[in-house]
């Protein structure tokens, strides 16, 4: 069904953003970038996090506030707090990373698959997912995290990889169900094409967009589990640097300087809603195409 | 309307079975044996010893029959005995629920008191202003993580005004002001997210409400915006409104394990963490149990209820 397919235009799109929308996918933007690039940027690939900018001596300034040495200040053992904020982003960004990539590669096609076939394979892998989907997410995550003992990010991305999978199967298993009605599925099953071909060409071309607008607002699910998980401890290891952590280490400290757990904190806030604004915005389009088709 | 309900029973059995396995599943076949968080690792290479702690503690029989008899055990109200403290795990959830349970009734009860007035504001004038600032207030709610809320409640209220105590708990029995105290920032904290996804979906139901025709009647007869709104147009928002808090409670369970450690809070979700922290297999094991049936049991209850309430399910039978 490419009757009216129309050029993908990043900057029509980009355009049709209200501000805030605007800001909030410049500020994803950026932060990725800042993540990704963290390494070269000068002064920052420092291991203690402690040389920035123009003051590379690495002098130790426990909870120092901002100056132009170190942007937003140092936290308590004397760490540029933005250097660590930038390497944080990379923690969120793995996790986010991993948890859509494979909620969306395995959890779309699954669902997909279970929702077009219907029968005793749907029931089975459906009555699975319920029982996974049964646990309070923190709680099995924890109990997880405990019990694999590693806390390697690597390890870390694995679980919040396969954990994210049963959610994705089951929207993109509704989506399936609905579109396999429509009378395109049913002119190409008339035709006699295979399965797996209408399932390849039909199906899951169709159910795509809406689990990618799906995975915007669980990547800012995912963003605030890590943030939680992180400031239980539970998350990459100390001093391995993650939102979460920042400002778990700066609640000791509340009562003499409450910045170094300001910047974190906000750092958070805001990727957290940028991630629900931008997910709203695109699923608003994708219903909009799903109108449409 | 009976077979419905026995239908929803068997689910509800066999979800809990379901659940209970893949706990068992998760505790004792991931990497790690559970004997080394027992002794210090010098004792560990004892595998003479290590072997009778096995036995023991009966890691040596079948995985099956393991969970067989633990099944068997938790089914007459015995979780096993914690391996650190040597405390019963029903005991410790006996102890532990009242303050988890407290934090959790007040947070629901705040958050549907402020957002139930909000969301029918928001969608008694939909398109605003008003609706527009409530709109984005929610969303902005939506994306401040509890613990944060939390910090930034102790900041003001314990640090700066020193009107609250920062950590801990008194128990109702003990005094009631001192237990309101102690209750009302972790509340406030978990209730913020609450009021969030409340208020969009009273907001959301109520502009669907208000094109149907029997509010149309109301207004015809004269009656007053504000009686149809809260006694007419919200009674089919308190089906959805059931649903949401029932599908929200595992959002809650795991809000209250960071709420409770950040306030130091004696409840079930801080004791999960400890026995996490100190790798005492047996009390997570049932801690996770507990809090998962508590989850799945809330839902059957809120479906039940849906039966029972709602005429066009009802009828269906």
């Amino acid at each position: 069904m490419k009757l009216f397919r129309r050029r993908f235009s990043f900057w029509a799109v980009f355009k049709s953003m209200s501000l805030v929308t605007k800001m909030c996918f410049s500020w994803l933007f950026v932060l990725a970038l800042a993540a990704i690039f963290a390494d070269l940027i000068p002064g920052l690939d420092d291991p203690n996090y402690q040389a920035w900018l123009f003051d590379t001596t690495g002098k130790e300034l426990r909870n120092d506030t901002p100056s132009w040495n170190h942007l937003l200040g140092t936290d308590v053992n004397g760490r540029d707090i933005l250097a660590r904020l930038i390497y944080g982003a990379r923690v969120s960004l793995a996790v986010v990373a991993s948890g859509v990539s494979c909620g969306v590669i395995f959890g779309g096609l699954f669902g997909s698959f279970v929702g077009y076939v219907r029968g005793k394979r749907e029931a089975a892998v459906m009555a699975a997912i319920d029982v996974v989907l049964a646990f309070p997410g923190l709680v099995l995550l924890l109990t997880i995290i405990t019990f694999v003992g590693s806390r390697d990010l690597k390890v870390l991305c694995i679980i919040i990889g396969v954990l994210s999978i049963p959610v994705y199967t089951r929207v993109a298993r509704a989506n399936a169900l609905t579109i396999s009605r429509r009378e395109f599925v049913a002119a190409a099953e008339a035709l006699g094409t295979r399965q797996r071909t209408i399932l390849v060409k039909e199906i899951v071309p169709n159910v795509l967009p809406t689990v990618l607008a799906y995975a915007l607002v669980a990547a800012a699910v995912l963003v605030a589990l890590e943030g939680a998980l992180a400031f239980l401890g539970l998350s990459v290891e100390s001093p391995a640097p993650s939102w979460g952590n920042m400002i778990n280490l700066a609640r000791a400290d509340l009562r003499v300087t409450i910045w170094p757990a300001v910047w974190p904190s906000l750092a958070l806030v805001f990727t957290v809603f940028s991630l629900n604004n931008v997910g709203d915005f695109i699923r608003q389009r994708a219903q909009k195409r799903a109108a449409a088709i | 309307m009976l077979k419905m309900l026995a239908a929803r029973f068997v689910r509800l059995i066999a979800t809990l079975l379901a659940v209970s396995f893949l706990t068992f599943f998760l505790v004792n076949t991931l990497p790690g044996d559970p004997i080394n968080a027992l002794i210090p690792p010098d004792a560990q290479q004892d595998r003479e010893f290590v072997e009778q702690l096995r036995e023991e503690y009966g890691l040596n029989d079948p995985f099956i029959v393991r969970y067989g008899s633990w099944l068997g055990d938790a089914i007459n109200g015995d979780l096993g005995r914690s391996v650190i403290t040597d405390q019963l795990v029903t005991d410790e959830i006996k102890h532990r629920i009242p303050v988890t349970a407290e934090l959790a009734v007040v947070s629901i009860g705040i958050a549907l008191l402020l957002a139930i007035p909000l969301g029918v504001t928001a969608g008694y004038r939909q398109g605003s202003r008003v609706d527009q600032s409530i709109s984005a207030m929610a969303q902005f709610l939506l994306s401040i993580p509890s613990f944060i809320v939390g910090l930034i409640l102790i900041y003001f209220l314990s640090i700066r005004l020193r009107w609250l105590p920062a950590t801990g708990w008194t128990r109702l029995t003990e005094s009631v002001t001192g237990n309101i105290k102690s209750v009302i920032m972790p509340a406030i904290s978990l209730a913020l997210t609450e009021i969030a996804v409340y208020t969009r979906i009273v907001r959301s139901d109520m502009i669907n409400t208000l094109k149907e025709t029997y509010v149309l009647s109301a207004k015809s007869k004269g009656l007053k915006d504000r009686f149809i709104l809260f006694r007419h147009a919200l009674r089919p928002s308190s089906l959805t409104l059931t649903t949401i808090v029932g599908l929200n409670i595992a959002g809650l369970i795991g809000g209250t394990v960071v709420i409770e450690q950040l306030f130091a809070l004696p409840g079930l979700g801080k004791r999960l963490l400890d026995a996490i922290f100190q790798r005492d297999f047996i009390m997570v094991q049932g801690v996770t149990v507990f809090m998962a049936c508590v989850y799945v049991v809330i839902n059957t209850l809120v479906d039940i209820f849906y039966m029972i309430i709602d005429p066009r399910i009802r009828r269906k039978s």
